[in-house]
């Protein structure tokens, strides 16, 4: 854009925002240029704050007329880069639209603006008995606009499934500026279904600026079991025997020994600092069933031999066991000061191969790596530890990242379980699926957004942006376009 | 009945079929001839291409090829104490696996965890330009990728010819029973539905049937066997009126056969409409406004779907029946109706139009399936 047509587009954006929402300018933009794949950060052309759906179509229409990228950005809390900036492009920040517009308990429905925070929806609906099912670690700052852009998932997605399978209807702008309205109120649909295409898309397809969320009641009660093992392996026979009986807990995780060191120095869940691997399954649901689940669901596990079982007491016991959980991911901050947060899937019973191979390569590359899954349904969250600061740890970490990627599409998984693909895999995507598959989605992309304004660069293996995890300086990086902390 | 013009054995032979034709539309086991009988289109038959290729029970996953009967594939899931908890529809009747996903429908058992699009995994499909394409993983957790899993669901094959697909299972409740209220009248009923709901008792499914005397209201819990008897008396206290229930052959007898329409009449076309119990009044005064209040329907899965049977000798009606549904911002799905019932398999109300153009565009740039 030449310097006369990008000075009239700023103008433009600050005519209709006025200028204290649209923020240009090293300072007050240098919260924007990162999210929580922190090893990266790139300068967009300009920061707007929106306050409403009018304002986002705006923002859009007039991005598309001057042919400049842009992304929408919630708490930037992105582990893949989802939220990035495109540079140059403008990031339209999201988090001022956090209305809950409606909670219906008849239909069990909450209509919400992107910028809510995903814990807010729970806040709103738990007067009527009911919550907001998918729940990201991240859950108290994550927005659900992020949340539905990347299909996140989170430790209770077994049972009732992630993001996706929660989201009813939504009103979208489009990257042309174009306003629709797909889905309805209802959990059933006709014709394609749109929404299920649009929810994980990763900002590809433009923004959504109104949410119907499905709503489902608390459970009247939880069994919240914990587990000790002396071996990984022998807890990850645990979660196939559950698996086996017939039981449909409404989580299974599992941590490995550096995990609950981490966990328990953070956060004092009580864990066992002694056990190789920790298993956490949880029940929920009405009492009687519960209480008759629970039963068989003890002499399962006890069949599995832990050396140490506990049941949460009550309540704030099963908060503590769940927090614990839940800060793991910043926890093995306090054990090094830089760490890769990976996320893959496998075949549930390839699980215990997987954390073998895993172990073994952190150790050919002299790298540490802790271990919290969602054993349940395979998804492995490697958490892999190095020192930025010693030459060429970052390279080998992330070649380490890239290979536990490999191991799971060869074990016939998915490279991504709940956090996208973003900046982080793009790579990889094509090892996943095949040409024709990718061409498919490079066809239905252009047919939306022809210019690929919307979260331009993300997601597709693309030739000319080569991904951040190969050998040696990111091509954008040696332009001196995005840099690394 | 329009004959079949090609019968591939293999996805290779569906990407023959396709490339060679002008206008395509694929079939499974032709229960539903609204959806494929369509005016100067090539029949493409996918029966050949059956089978279960994969069953992992312990993954909770099962893959068969698109023209399986879904018959085959609840009796081997069966055997390992699993089931679809989407409860497919016209099972019995030959249903296959990529008729079951291109009609995007579900039964009453829908309710407990999702319908097909909440359990459908991984897709293989033929796309108009006759390239074979996957999507989605045969592992229960996947977000890599755009989710064309999800938008083959309710394609009504003018995406694509399902080839392949990969379903979640769960296990199947170990025991179930039906409360049933009959003789109500439907705001009594929607109002009854509604308090159950809001209780602590988990429910498999809640349908509401037009009978002779009023709507009957089922309710289908199911779970652990030493705990049911109690649920069934919690939920009943809810309903405090004269409840019957029914337990072994009798309440599976009665689900089979609700998801085959056995209370609609064999000629009747069997629409489909997406509502919510907030919405049902609505399609009543459509219905009432056509003056037939008198069709035989049913509300399912907590009111989350109606399906109208709509008689016969008023197929004339359709096009009034499509106008008033569109004025009541009612969208209904042809499901199972005579070839050539209604125009267009969709009535009524629509949405996305511009992003399903530009989905249609990018996967069938000639328009060999036909648009929606």
């Amino acid at each position: 854009m030449a310097t006369a047509d990008a000075a009239d587009f700023l103008d433009a954006l600050t005519r209709r925002l006025g200028p204290d929402r649209v923020l240009t300018g090293a300072a007050p933009m240098a919260a924007y240029e990162s999210d929580a794949l922190t090893a990266f950060r790139a300068r967009p052309r300009a920061v707007v704050l929106v306050d409403s759906a009018e304002e986002v179509v705006d923002v859009v229409r007039l991005c598309a007329a001057a042919n400049v990228p842009f992304l929408a950005r919630g708490s930037g809390t992105s582990l893949s880069g989802g939220s990035l900036p495109v540079h140059d492009g403008v990031v339209i920040a999201m988090n001022r639209l956090n209305r809950i517009l409606e909670v219906d308990p008849v239909r069990r429905t909450a209509v919400v603006e992107p910028g809510v925070v995903n814990l807010a929806v729970s806040d709103a609906a738990a007067p009527y008995g009911l919550y907001y099912s998918p729940d990201p670690s991240s859950q108290s700052v994550c927005t659900i606009g992020g949340n539905l852009a990347f299909n996140s998932g989170g430790a209770h997605c077994l049972k009732y499934g992630m993001t996706s399978n929660h989201v009813l209807g939504l009103e979208v702008v489009l990257p042309d500026g174009e306003v629709i309205e797909i889905g309805g109120d209802s959990l059933e649909g006709v014709g394609p279904d749109l929404v299920g295409l649009f929810v994980g898309s990763e900002g590809l397809f433009g923004i959504a600026t109104r949410i119907t969320l499905r709503l489902l009641p608390k459970p009247e009660t939880y069994f919240t079991l914990l587990a000790a093992y002396d071996s990984l392996a022998a807890a990850g026979e645990a979660v196939a025997a559950v698996v086996a009986s017939g039981l449909l807990p409404g989580a299974m995780e599992i941590m490995d020994n550096l995990a609950i060191e981490a966990a328990e120095a953070a956060v004092g869940a009580g864990y066992p600092l002694d056990a190789e691997g920790l298993l956490i399954v949880e029940l929920e649901g009405e009492k009687q069933q519960v209480a008759a689940e629970s039963a068989l669901l003890l002499e399962v596990v006890r069949r599995s031999k832990p050396y140490l079982e506990h049941i949460a007491s009550d309540p704030d016991d099963r908060m503590r066991i769940w927090k614990g959980r839940k800060s793991a991911f910043s926890a093995v901050g306090r054990l090094s000061p830089d760490y890769i947060v990976q996320d893959g899937v496998v075949p549930r019973s390839r699980l215990g191969e997987a954390l073998t191979k895993i172990q073994r390569l952190g150790e050919e590359h002299g790298i540490r790596v802790a271990n919290v899954f969602h054993a349940g349904d395979g998804n492995l969250h490697p958490l892999i530890l190095f020192d930025g600061r010693v030459e060429g740890e970052l390279e080998r970490a992330e070649e380490l990242a890239g290979e536990i990627l490999r191991l799971c599409i060869d074990l016939g998984g998915s490279i991504t379980g709940e956090h996208g693909v973003g900046m982080e895999k793009r790579q990889y995507l094509g090892e996943m699926f095949g040409e024709a598959d990718l061409d498919a989605m490079r066809r239905i992309r252009l047919a939306i957004d022809p210019a690929e304004l919307a979260n331009r660069g993300k997601m597709f293996p693309d030739a000319e942006a080569p991904a951040l995890l190969s050998h040696g300086p990111h091509p954008l990086e040696a332009a001196g376009v995005i840099s690394r902390e | 009945m329009t004959a079949v013009d090609h019968r591939p054995a293999s996805a290779a032979e569906v990407v023959e079929a396709v490339g060679g034709a002008e206008r395509i539309v694929p079939r499974g086991g032709g229960t539903k001839p609204a959806l494929w009988s369509v005016d100067g289109a090539d029949v493409l038959d996918v029966s050949a291409l059956g089978g279960i290729t994969e069953y992992l029970p312990s993954e909770y996953t099962v893959t068969a090829l698109a023209g399986t009967l879904l018959a085959e594939v609840e009796a081997r899931l069966a055997a390992e104490g699993q089931y679809l908890p989407f409860d497919p529809l016209l099972v019995a009747a030959g249903s296959t696996v990529g008729g079951a996903v291109a009609a995007g429908a579900n039964g009453p058992g829908r309710l407990r965890y999702g319908g097909l699009r909440d359990f459908l995994l991984a897709v293989t499909f033929v796309d108009g330009r006759g390239e074979i394409v996957r999507g989605g993983a045969k592992v229960v957790k996947n977000a890599a990728g755009f989710d064309l899993p999800k938008l083959m669901v309710g394609s009504l094959g003018r995406l694509g010819v399902l080839t392949e697909c990969t379903f979640k299972v769960f296990p199947h409740p170990e025991s179930c029973a039906t409360l049933r209220v009959a003789g109500m009248a439907l705001d009594e009923a929607i109002e009854a539905a509604g308090r159950v709901g809001a209780g602590a008792v988990e429910i498999e499914c809640l349908d509401l049937v037009h009978g002779l005397a009023g709507w009957d209201l089922e309710i289908r819990i199911g779970g652990r066997s030493f705990a049911l008897d109690a649920r069934l008396k919690r939920a009943a206290d809810l309903l405090d009126t004269d409840v019957i229930t029914l337990s072994g052959d009798a309440d599976a007898s009665l689900w089979r056969t609700r998801r085959e329409f056995g209370w609609a009449s064999p000629d009747a076309s069997v629409l489909k409409l997406p509502l919510t119990p907030a919405t049902a009044g609505a399609l009543e005064q459509v219905l009432a406004g056509l003056d037939a209040s008198h069709v035989a329907r049913a509300y399912s899965a907590g009111i989350q779907q109606a399906f109208v049977a709509w008689p016969a000798e008023r197929v004339a009606d359709l096009p009034a029946l499509d106008r008033a549904l569109t004025g009541a911002k009612l969208t209904a799905l042809a499901l199972r109706a005579p070839a050539n019932a209604a125009n267009q398999p969709i009535l009524g109300y629509r949405t996305g139009g511009e992003l399903l153009c530009r989905v249609e565009q990018a996967l069938d740039p000639a328009g060999r399936f036909g648009r929606l």
